[in-house]
């Protein structure tokens, strides 16, 4: 402001100031409102009101008394059988399916990094079961891997194959649950191809003339080279699709059904028997809190990892 | 450079490779359309024939009298439209204030977004059902728009690219006068048409393949999505294999023709999302 200017009217100065600058303000709220007002109500209050819930205990009628419980809802889970089934069902899931998912992905990208023929139709094929309804391609599925007349078993028993599995309807834990890997390592690789593509755009490579210059072979070059170059990639796919794997319900209800016998139960499909056949909300939310930590430790993990990679 | 011989035979094995695997891959879906023009008691014939001999065209025609098949198919096109739209149009608008614009309160809000983009809807599914049935919306396809159409990925995604466009196009533009309404629609709309088209292709395919959010909120028949009402199909008709496969032939085509056309911004899309963390 200049020196010369009488207090009078460098106060009115001001004031058009502010003015100017509440009227920009109002701008950008209205630039943001629309988004936002949808945001806050549809998302950020039901967030807020999740963690509220997990203290109490209703039925979700409003005739009814909401009750305070403390932390009861918490120390039932953890004598509730079909909890703690679930919780080890749905970590165990994301501990085998995350590292083959990502073998596989980072496979795939490495194969389709290279200058060949016909490489976008090769990406567009192994895309697409990423996009196709979880509806359709779990309906095939079962088809294919129907114990009884499918063409899996059928290829098996051709094969000579005695005790054929019965995949999804299998006693034995490991093949149900792997039925189910199996499906999922289908279903997300061409996802995470696709991450690892775009982090393999990123490997210089000069690194490479020179690894090749110092005799390494591609072997070396791979794990010497790109593996180190592909950490942050890495990082990233790894904490996306472990995110992924603690949030399935889908893939479990359509293909094991939580079945046989409640085997292959997961969090989030106990979340929904909770809230929406047993009406027990509190205990419900309780459970989402669980899966909450869960998603918060992988997330806390990316941010320690992200910051000691750009230090 | 290394020797010819050695580059050709590792060109073969990669093309080897690369071709079984998309066999591996395509297998379920060639299945799916060998077994939509199949009779029930053929489906599962053994040995196999993946052209049918008497290809049974009936059973596209037979799905859309079976279950309310058009009824489900415009409810899934309704809902994933609007959504859609609402999703562009709110999206950009906020994200250009987030990018272009100083005003009070601007990081703590964008916070809110960034806090929550990486926590699953199903943490708060719960209680965001027990409000939406308080405001009378269970069994409506507005509880459908209301919980799809603005989301954080949205804002964050158009912000990126919105953060990449310079800041002297913004200053000239309101040094000749445009408002800011007027850059966001004549410089901001125009240049970010990649960015909308990733957009687009994300906010379609996740509204028309969504299904526990229907499932939630959708009982009436009448107002079931496409994914909801195959899988009643599925219930209902569980020994139809040809049915079922026919009619999750055409729940697939529309996702198929979109990503066929828009892939290059669904590739770009994920690729940006994956660099930057």
């Amino acid at each position: 402001m200049q020196k010369t200017q009488t207090p009078a009217a460098s106060e009115a100065v001001i004031r058009s100031r502010k003015k100017r600058e509440v009227a920009k303000n109002l701008v950008a709220y209205s630039f943001i409102a629309p988004n936002f007002i949808g945001f806050a109500v549809f998302t950020l209050v039901p967030m807020v009101m999740a963690i509220a819930l997990a203290f109490l205990s209703w039925d979700g009628s409003w005739k009814n008394p909401i009750e305070f419980v403390g932390l009861q809802n918490f120390t039932d889970l953890f004598q509730d059988a079909k909890f703690t089934q679930a919780l080890f069902n749905t970590i165990a899931y994301a501990v085998i399916t995350v590292p083959l998912t990502m073998a596989a992905s980072l496979g795939l990208a490495i194969l389709l990094n290279q200058k060949i023929h016909a490489r976008n139709f090769f990406r567009t094929m192994m895309f697409f079961p990423y996009v196709a309804s979880m509806v359709a391609v779990t309906a095939v599925w079962n088809m294919l891997f129907n114990p009884s007349m499918g063409p899996v078993n059928m290829i098996l028993s051709g094969l000579g194959v005695e005790n054929l599995p019965r995949w999804s309807a299998d006693p034995n834990w490991f093949v149900c649950m792997g039925t189910v890997i199996l499906f999922s390592i289908w279903k997300f690789m061409g996802y995470y191809m696709i991450i690892y593509l775009a982090g393999l755009q990123g490997v210089n490579p000069d690194l490479y003339e020179a690894a090749a210059l110092d005799g390494a072979n591609p072997w070396q070059r791979f794990w010497y080279v790109t593996m180190p170059q592909l950490r942050p990639t890495t990082f990233f796919v790894t904490v996306m699709l472990t995110i992924q794997c603690f949030k399935v319900y889908d893939i479990f209800l359509m293909i094991t059904n939580f079945g046989p016998g409640g085997k292959t139960r997961v969090l989030v499909g106990n979340i929904y028997e909770a809230a929406f056949t047993s009406r027990n909300f509190g205990y419900a939310s309780a459970m989402a809190m669980i899966l909450f930590i869960l998603v918060l430790i992988v997330t806390l993990i990316q941010f320690r990892g992200e910051k000691s990679m750009n230090e | 450079m290394k020797e010819k011989s050695g580059i050709t035979g590792g060109k073969v094995a990669v093309y080897v490779i690369l071709i079984l695997l998309s066999i591996l891959t395509i297998i379920p879906f060639a299945w799916m359309l060998s077994a939509s023009l199949k009779l029930n008691k053929d489906v599962f014939a053994w040995p196999m024939q993946w052209i049918p001999a008497e290809p049974q065209w009936q059973n596209y025609v037979n799905i859309w009298t079976k279950i309310p098949l058009m009824k489900f198919i415009s409810n899934t096109a309704i809902l994933t439209v609007v959504v859609t739209l609402l999703q562009l149009l709110t999206s950009s608008f906020a994200a250009y204030a987030f990018a272009k614009l100083r005003f009070k309160g601007r990081n703590l809000l964008f916070l809110g977004y960034i806090a929550t983009i990486a926590m699953p809807w199903q943490v708060y599914m719960v209680p965001q059902f027990l409000m939406m049935s308080g405001m009378g919306l269970n069994d409506k396809l507005l509880a459908m728009v209301c919980l799809q159409a603005f989301s954080a990925f949205g804002v964050f995604l158009m912000k990126q690219f919105y953060d990449g466009i310079p800041d002297e196009l913004c200053e000239a533009a309101r040094i000749d006068g445009l408002s800011e309404y007027g850059i966001w629609r004549r410089i901001m709309l125009p240049l970010s048409k990649p960015s909308l088209a990733t957009l687009t292709i994300f906010t379609f395919v996740n509204t028309w393949n969504d299904f526990l959010g229907p499932l939630l909120y959708l009982h009436t028949e009448s107002k079931k999505t496409l994914q909801l009402g195959l899988r009643m199909f599925i219930g209902q008709y569980s020994a139809e294999y040809g049915l079922i496969m026919a009619a999750s032939v055409v729940a697939l085509i529309p996702v198929l023709i979109v990503f066929l056309a828009l892939q290059k911004y669904f590739v770009q899309g994920i690729a940006s999302s994956g660099l930057k963390g």
